[in-house]
């Protein structure tokens, strides 16, 4: 599966945590998670659990520290995904 | 004496009737929300019937957002916020959608425990080792106070936003706390009521207790018998009922439709001290309790139209009617109409007081004394202390201009409401 694809199965995943205010048309690979799209911090959470779940990989603490924008979490699904 | 304070908007969620416009149709006909289910017949339950609420699917998305909706997993939360919503709309209020919290306006809803489905959902999570998989919303399902969070949050409400929590006083008690709260000048609008979840995990601890019907699986409109000699026990329900209590003044400016005024009431114990126990009232304090509540509401006994009864079909309704016929001084056919609404819906428990407050105001509007049903047989214990007729069989014609609400629950603890028919 290639990166475009990623981002795309990622928007989906996205966009039911997005506050009424933000479509999903606001989202790019460069956006933040809480600063741009406003997303509730416990929400970030719950996107870690739907990323595993369709991608079936498992992220730990740390990565999820590192994923704050939409690129970030491609780059980690990547490396999970290589390492299995 | 404090500021007068009416109802202006109730919302219900019954096992015979989702709806207010619903639930009126049903109480005049005596229509019974009592099924049997399929589950408690597998899980080797002793009664095998319950009273829940029949939710379509479909309306959910009118009171909860796609991201709402997502893993919700507690009965409670949904028919709490189905009827705390209606309540809302019902008085001619719209949900705060300014950025700014509603000052004067707050939720006191209660429950007894919350969103046992999602508990049982995490409780395995984490003994496979797997609370990292819990997700955001496995505390805010199953807090106590999860209902008035979503309903304060869905209302923009910001004035004080709690649960309380008295077993089966539960809703009636929200309603004297909200009535405190205006009549104080504290507040001017507050959305009350209860809810309590469905399903096995919640009814089971009572199937053990043996106090309820074994006897009636396979007739369930006829299980719940509060009054008969025939009845076996309570039959468990499930669901909310909510009232939008505001100061008269509020309401008026607003032009709103006021269904009845809350003259006050009365909350104590029986300490569990005398025949009162963890499971059993006092008799001196339920008589207190409503003793006080008239004189709280500037009434005198005699003044009293109707009553709704606790009144859950065991052996202990002989004992609520003595003592309501003791505290009133009023027997035989000097004795107010009675009637429990438990006979359609079962004891929705934590649901009881505010679903049976719903259905006890709209008798104002609706000129009526509901009628109850399966009590064809009146247990001889009540017979002897009042008369037959002032039992309705069926709902009568009547122009009730104050009527008493109790409920009695768990821990020994008691509530009376005096509602009046609303005269500027």
């Amino acid at each position: 599966m290639g990166n475009d694809a990623k981002y795309e199965q990622l928007k989906d995943i996205i966009k039911i945590y997005l506050p009424e205010d933000v479509s999903v048309d606001h989202i790019t690979p460069e956006s933040n998670f809480l600063e741009e799209l406003n997303i509730n911090s416990a929400n970030l959470i719950d996107i870690v659990l739907d990323v595993e779940d369709v991608f079936d990989i498992q992220l730990e603490n740390e990565d999820m520290d590192q994923m704050q924008t939409v690129n970030d979490a491609i780059e980690i699904i990547n490396k999970k995904i290589s390492d299995k | 004496m404090g500021r007068r304070v009416v109802v202006t908007g109730m919302g219900v969620c019954a096992p015979n009737a989702v709806g207010l416009k619903d639930f009126i149709k049903a109480l005049h006909e005596g229509k019974s929300g009592i099924r049997r289910h399929s589950k408690l017949e597998e899980l080797n339950f002793g009664c095998q019937v319950a009273g829940e609420p029949l939710i379509k699917d479909n309306i959910l998305n009118d009171y909860f957002n796609p991201l709402q909706l997502r893993g919700l997993n507690a009965t409670g939360i949904v028919y709490g916020v189905v009827a705390g919503i209606d309540a809302w709309s019902d008085a001619g209020l719209v949900k705060n959608s300014s950025h700014k919290p509603s000052w004067e306006a707050g939720v006191i809803f209660g429950t007894g425990i919350l969103g046992v489905d999602k508990f049982r959902e995490s409780i395995h999570l984490v003994d496979e080792k797997q609370v990292r998989r819990l997700g955001s919303t496995t505390v805010l399902q199953t807090m106590a106070s999860g209902i008035s969070a979503y309903l304060g949050g869905m209302l923009g409400c910001g004035n004080q936003v709690t649960t309380n929590s008295s077993a089966c006083t539960t809703g009636t008690e929200g309603v004297l706390m909200a009535y405190e709260r205006i009549s104080g000048g504290k507040a001017d609008i507050m959305l009350t009521g209860s809810c309590s979840d469905s399903g096995p995990y919640i009814w089971g601890g009572f199937d053990a207790m043996r106090i309820l019907p074994r006897t009636y699986n396979g007739n369930p409109v006829k299980a719940s018998r509060p009054m008969s000699a025939s009845a076996k026990g309570f039959v468990p329900g499930s669901g909310a009922g909510a009232l939008v209590l505001e100061s008269l003044e509020s309401a008026q400016k607003r032009g709103a439709k006021i269904y009845a005024e809350v003259l006050g009431g009365e909350i104590n114990s029986g300490g569990q001290r005398a025949e009162g126990s963890m499971t059993a009232p006092n008799s001196e304090a339920v008589q207190r309790c409503i003793n006080k509540a008239i004189s709280n509401a500037g009434l005198i006994a005699d003044d009293i139209d109707a009553v709704n009864g606790h009144l859950t079909a065991t052996a202990k309704d002989v004992v609520e009617i003595k003592n309501w016929s003791a505290a009133l001084e009023r027997k035989g056919s000097d004795f107010p109409y009675i009637n429990s609404f438990k006979s359609m819906i079962g004891h929705c428990l934590a649901a009881a007081g505010s679903i049976e407050c719903v259905g006890t105001i709209l008798q104002f509007q609706e000129q009526v004394i509901f009628g109850n049903v399966n009590c064809e047989d009146i247990h001889p214990g009540i017979s002897d202390v009042i008369s037959e007729y002032r039992i309705p069989q069926r709902t009568m014609s009547y122009n009730p201009k104050y009527i008493a609400k109790a409920s009695f629950g768990f821990g020994d603890v008691n509530a009376c409401v005096i509602f009046s028919a609303y005269n500027d």
